[in-house]
């Protein structure tokens, strides 16, 4: 958690391979790595679902959510997209989510909630060890965010740590297990859900508590 | 009792009539093919073997190009310079070839010409961020300036030893059809394939659609706009080669203003000025409706003049088309 301009976004996208880090090294599972680009974070296992959720609307679904690691078939010296495949993998990862989206369907046409599938879907292609969500719930009605929240547990149920980025105080505490609060660009509280409270959150968000 | 997985699996277009006709190119091939008839029954003209030649030979190049611009304009972009790249290409290859070069070295040499304003569009819009209408309207003036200064502003009509084959090549025909036209073939069919089934295509469309998420997925995105400059400027050259060979002889007015007609095809082929939109065969058709209405007014009698009247219009009305679409939706 942080305010605006704390750097959440930032440390998000440093995680993600977008930005390389001035200083300070990453670790997963006590394994210092170095990411290049976001592509090096994904083989470690990280997963972002951007704020903006980086869509393309003229694409279908599932090449929304296969972008950039396209399933490819190769005919003779020819590689060419094996779409086929790609509507498979996305209905089962829909399926899954418990989603109505239509894998051959264009993003643009979508709801909010289905939109929000596909990001999550992109997330799941390649069994991560670490998802972030960089405030999945700022733009959607209260019935989605209760099933992103409900998303955020099931991927919890199946080993995957989640990394929510979020303002909001009853989602944070919700569902996470650990805190971790931002005070311009400073990590100012890195602890257990249950031995805090939205109160001193708040507090360590605005400063009026130094650290905890 | 329609389960989860019922609503997975349906797809968006009930038939393949609703799939077809949801698309713009459809209607613009009806439209061409309506002129078509239109122009036959009214003229006596129309329907002969010559004109039928000529218009052939004529859209072809429109064609070429298009299907470079399309490629530029599917992925957010735009290039002024192709009219520019096509004088400079036109002029390598007789400046060399009137020096005495055979053709199968100047040809590539005066691809590489083009590909080089493609490269330094490319680097200019991808590595420093500039604008594409900018930068390319800077090549625009810079690439028919050297072709100015390549050929001391004079006319060519002498391509040395290989005079009849660059002849050949852009101006003879096979089976009765310009050679002009087997290479928008071959280029449409192939650009087609591309679009559609490689990563370079999906990529394109997804730079086009949204460019940060392209980047945030971890698309080379700098790389792939130099390689789609580098696209449109290719299309440009070999139009460039083709077209010295149809006309016989070069002057540095080759091409101009040639860039409005191209990008009037593209667009009104279904490429997408906000990009993420755009295919090779649009491209083709909307050149094949341009060319047949210039036809059409010159056979009517009517002045050419108008020609650019009908092109202006066509630009703003496929964009509002376009607008009207995305309101609905």
């Amino acid at each position: 958690m942080g305010d605006n301009g704390a750097g959440k976004t930032t440390l998000v996208k440093i995680i993600a391979g977008n930005f390389p880090p001035s200083t300070g090294e990453i670790r997963v599972d006590d394994q210092p790595v170095t990411f290049h680009n976001p592509r090096d974070a994904q083989r470690h296992g990280i997963e972002v679902v951007y704020q903006d959720l980086a869509l393309c609307d003229n694409l279908s679904a599932a090449s929304n959510v296969f972008l950039g690691r396209e399933t490819m078939r190769s005919l003779g010296p020819l590689r060419y997209i094996d779409y086929a495949k790609m509507n498979r993998v996305a209905a089962e990862l829909f399926r899954q989510l418990k989603s109505e989206t239509r894998p051959r369907d264009l993003v643009r046409r979508m709801s909010g909630g289905q939109r929000q599938a596909v990001a999550i879907a992109r997330t799941l292609l390649s069994e991560p060890k670490i998802v972030i969500m960089d405030e999945p719930t700022a733009a959607i009605s209260v019935r989605q965010v209760a099933e992103v929240l409900d998303v955020i547990r099931r991927l919890r149920d199946h080993g995957i740590s989640v990394i929510l980025i979020s303002h909001r105080m009853p989602d944070v505490f919700g569902v996470s297990d650990k805190i971790a609060v931002l005070r311009r660009g400073e990590l100012v509280a890195s602890k257990r859900a249950d031995q805090s409270s939205p109160e001193e959150v708040t507090g360590l968000i605005t400063g009026a508590i130094e650290a905890a | 009792m329609t389960t989860l997985d019922d609503v997975i699996a349906r797809s968006e277009h009930r038939s393949w009539i609703s799939r077809v006709s949801s698309r713009q190119l459809f209607w613009v091939f009806i439209a061409a093919v309506l002129a078509c008839l239109a122009l036959s029954i009214l003229t006596d003209s129309f329907a002969t073997e010559r004109n039928l030649f000529n218009v052939a030979r004529n859209f072809a190049f429109v064609g070429i190009i298009a299907i470079g611009m399309t490629t530029v304009i599917a992925s957010g972009g735009i290039d002024l310079s192709v009219g520019s790249t096509v004088v400079l290409s036109a002029m390598v290859i007789s400046v060399t070839m009137e020096g005495g070069m055979p053709f199968l070295l100047a040809f590539p040499l005066a691809l590489l010409a083009a590909l080089l304003v493609g490269v330094l569009n490319g680097v200019l819009v991808a590595y420093a961020g500039m604008p594409p209408f900018v930068v390319t309207l800077g090549t625009l003036s810079a690439a028919r300036s050297l072709a100015m200064v390549l050929s001391d502003n004079k006319m060519i009509w002498n391509f040395g030893p290989d005079h009849d084959l660059l002849i050949w090549v852009g101006g003879g025909s096979t089976l009765g059809i310009p050679h002009p036209l087997y290479v928008l073939a071959a280029l449409a069919l192939v650009m087609s394939l591309v679009f559609r089934w490689t990563r370079w295509g999906q990529h394109l469309l997804a730079i086009g659609s949204n460019e940060n998420a392209a980047i945030l997925t971890g698309i080379p995105v700098r790389r792939m706009k130099v390689s789609i400059y580098g696209v449109s400027a290719l299309t440009a050259g070999l139009a460039g080669v083709l077209m010295a060979g149809w006309l016989g002889s070069v002057t540095t007015n080759l091409g101009q203003g040639m860039e409005l007609t191209v990008i009037a095809a593209a667009v009104i082929g279904g490429a997408n000025l906000a990009g993420g939109e755009g295919n090779a065969l649009g491209a083709v058709v909307g050149a094949l409706l341009i060319e047949v209405i210039r036809n059409s007014l010159i056979l009517l009698g009517i002045s050419t003049f108008w020609q650019g009247m009908f092109i202006g219009t066509f630009i703003v009305v496929a964009v509002a088309f376009d607008r009207v679409r995305h309101f609905r939706s």
